[in-house]
């Protein structure tokens, strides 16, 4: 299943998809597959996440609050190597998930954008997410992502102006990735007001599915969201619950918040 | 200023050079690439500031109300043009070979660092905002920053890696005593690149009012350009200064390159001179220690910071942690425009290990009663090679970035000056 059937399949059941992120190899690499399968199979009482993030965990953060620095220090301490992502996404996706990567853009510039593309691909994955690189940079990468069959996302953010929005969107493909807020990732009681009207602003642009995250944590939000979203993001609030009460709880949130973009 | 024509060289290459009012020829293409480094590897929602900043200099440069007013503070204020001192007693320590100081530790605030920070302070203004973040190493920029925005009523916040915070405690003390707010940062390494990650998280959650007021000539298009260019007075003042001087050109331009701001800024002056320009990098313990920050001389191209540059990583592209001695030398990165020049070949860059350094902070010192910062004592131990090298018709600038009372703590652990050394020493 591509990304775009996936998100097809989620319209046609009239709700948004749920996108759950967590870092590959957290805590360490063994657990890090269990906390992921949960992530993908929920409790059972109801499906998990239609498409799971996985993180590459990377020294220099940028872009994340202090939730996910400390689970990405925990993963690179615990002797995580970015050749060991690709068996993580392999078993994302033996375990029927649809795996996403999500990374900084050093650690494929040093693999090496080609490889890196081909390499993702053969292990089952099926797009990255790149939020410290922007299209006018990318033009290795969409040779690549092109060669190899991958979507890639780019992220719109609050502040893009229209010309961005179509430039960004253009360079898409799979979903467009909008921040709801202008910050890094981690857990808020609200999300950003700016979310919708960026939602609506994108829409002007593309055809394509829009994903909103940076700050979901509860059904009730996930509901807001999928209200005017395509697919409701969550990272931050996964990575407190696999680090309070792994795998279980992993898969309490998955289905909870499962819950939540049915009921938007 | 003096005629500078009638001097031996490439004479058409310079006369291009000085002919123009606004030097050319080496400025980035529109995107803030320098061959195949720089641009901007950066989240899209911080490219609507990067954006602004970069339209609002462009018509800032030509606007003589903003000339006028850099130029006004940077002459009654930060105390340009600064002065070229030259070292007899340290040059003997050279091969004989003339050793020329260029003193931007005269300059207020102790560095060059405060002609980058009054450029941008002025922009910020220009651009209506009305906060202030930074990061810093030693505590120079923090220090600059502090000062500019205690100058121009701009708050004004500092990152400083807690490790920073702790070898330059006195910079700390002078920039809260100036208004600032000091943040330490403890995560990674707790130094200058850990400062600069905390630094870009709150200018993506705070853009719309703060300025990010970036130190170095590093970070995302237009920063690498932007402060390059309220550098260059370093270079243009040095190679008029060294003419007056000498009545020729210098052989050798030589500086310490961290993130390179203080180095490109004097490079500039010299670059379509016959003159060689030499960066010298920190090599820490030396290279094979693992601890050193010797960006350009042991690293390879990825992208950090907003820029593809040089830089210290791992074989999985995780970056390194940097050290040296010096705290505003101990970055993993290098800006953008220096890998440049050392690829194409224009500008070599060669690695000194804090020992080396710290010799050359104490024969300065000893020999010409001016005590270096310990990022300058890096250019210092580099013109003593180079002088060496060329012999006694040799003539070497050396941009001597900055003051040397932020590191007296520092140095007088490593020399053992500090009175419980001197006690313990004696029982």
């Amino acid at each position: 299943m591509s990304l775009h059937e996936v998100f097809t399949a989620c319209s046609r059941a009239g709700r948004a998809a749920l996108l759950g992120y967590l870092p590959a190899g957290y805590p360490t690499l063994p657990r890090s597959r269990e906390l992921f399968t949960a992530m993908v199979r929920g409790t059972g009482e109801g499906p998990g996440c239609d498409i799971v993030e996985v993180g590459l965990p990377y020294s220099d953060p940028v872009l994340d609050g202090p939730t996910i620095q400390a689970a990405s220090g925990t993963a690179l301490r615990s002797g995580f190597r970015v050749r060991d992502l690709f068996d993580v996404v392999s078993s994302v996706a033996s375990a029927g998930g649809h795996p996403v990567v999500m990374t900084y853009w050093n650690p494929v510039h040093h693999y090496g954008p080609d490889a890196f593309a081909r390499d993702l691909r053969s292990a089952g994955g099926l797009g990255v997410i790149t939020p410290d690189l922007i299209p006018e940079e990318a033009e290795e990468w969409l040779a690549a992502t092109e060669r190899h069959e991958l979507d890639r996302i780019f992220l719109v953010a609050p502040s893009s102006t229209e010309q961005r929005l179509a430039l960004t969107a253009k360079a898409s493909s799979g979903f467009v990735y909008a921040a709801s807020v202008m910050g890094v990732t981690g857990a808020r009681d609200s999300v950003g007001a700016a979310a919708a009207g960026l939602v609506e602003r994108t829409r002007a642009h593309t055809d394509l599915p829009i994903g909103v995250g940076l700050g979901v944590r509860s059904a009730e939000q996930a509901a807001e969201v999928a209200s005017f979203a395509d697919g409701v993001i969550v990272g931050s609030a996964f990575v407190t619950r696999a680090e309070q009460q792994g795998p279980e709880g992993v898969a309490e949130l998955a289905t909870d918040l499962g819950r939540g973009v049915r009921a938007g | 200023m003096a005629p500078v024509r009638d001097v031996s060289g490439t004479e058409n290459a310079r006369a291009h050079h000085r002919d123009k009012a606004v030097p050319e020829g080496h400025d980035p293409d529109e995107r803030g690439h320098f061959g195949p480094y720089g641009g901007r590897f950066m989240p899209e929602a911080l490219i609507a500031a990067q954006d602004e900043l970069a339209a609002e200099y462009e018509k800032a440069q030509r606007d003589p109300e903003f000339v006028d007013e850099l130029g006004r503070l940077l002459r009654d204020y930060a105390g340009r043009p600064s002065l070229l001192t030259e070292a007899e007693r340290f040059s003997e320590h050279a091969g004989g070979a003339r050793i020329l100081l260029k003193r931007e530790d005269l300059n207020h605030t102790g560095s060059h660092k405060i002609n980058n920070v009054l450029g941008q302070a002025l922009l910020v203004k220009r651009m209506g905002k009305s906060r202030v973040i930074a990061e810093t190493g030693a505590g120079q920029h923090g220090v600059a920053t502090a000062t500019a925005c205690a100058l121009l009523d701009l708050d004004c916040v500092i990152y400083m890696g807690e490790v920073d915070t702790k070898r330059q405690a006195l910079n700390v003390a002078r920039m809260r005593l100036l208004g600032a707010e000091v943040r330490p940062v403890d995560t990674g390494s707790a130094t200058l690149k850990d400062a600069i990650n905390e630094a870009l998280r709150d200018w993506v959650t705070n853009v719309d009012h703060t300025h990010y007021l970036l130190g170095t000539a590093a970070g995302g298009h237009p920063f690498p350009v932007l402060v390059r260019n309220l550098h260059k007075v370093i270079g243009e003042e040095a190679r008029e200064q060294a003419l007056a001087l000498t009545g020729r050109l210098p052989d050798a331009v030589a500086a310490c390159v961290g993130g390179g701001s203080n180095a490109i800024g004097i490079f500039h002056g010299f670059l379509d001179d016959p003159v060689r320009l030499v960066g010298f990098e920190a090599e820490g313990h030396g290279v094979d220690s693992g601890e050193h920050c010797a960006t350009l001389t042991h690293g390879s191209p990825g992208t950090l910071h907003g820029a593809r540059s040089y830089l210290l990583q791992d074989e999985d592209g995780q970056i390194a942690e940097a050290y040296s001695i010096s705290a505003g030398l101990d970055y993993p990165g290098v800006g953008p425009e220096h890998s440049w020049l050392k690829d194409s070949g224009r500008a070599e860059y060669q690695p000194v290990t804090d020992d080396e350094a710290m010799q050359a902070f104490r024969l300065l010192s000893r020999t010409e009663g001016i005590i270096p910062a310990i990022e300058s004592a890096h250019a210092l131990a580099g013109a003593l090679r180079l002088g060496r090298e060329l012999g006694p018709d040799g003539v070497i600038v050396v941009n001597l970035s900055g003051r040397g009372d932020k590191d007296m703590d520092t140095a007088a652990n490593y020399f053992g000056l500090v009175p419980e050394a001197d006690q313990e020493e004696s029982q």
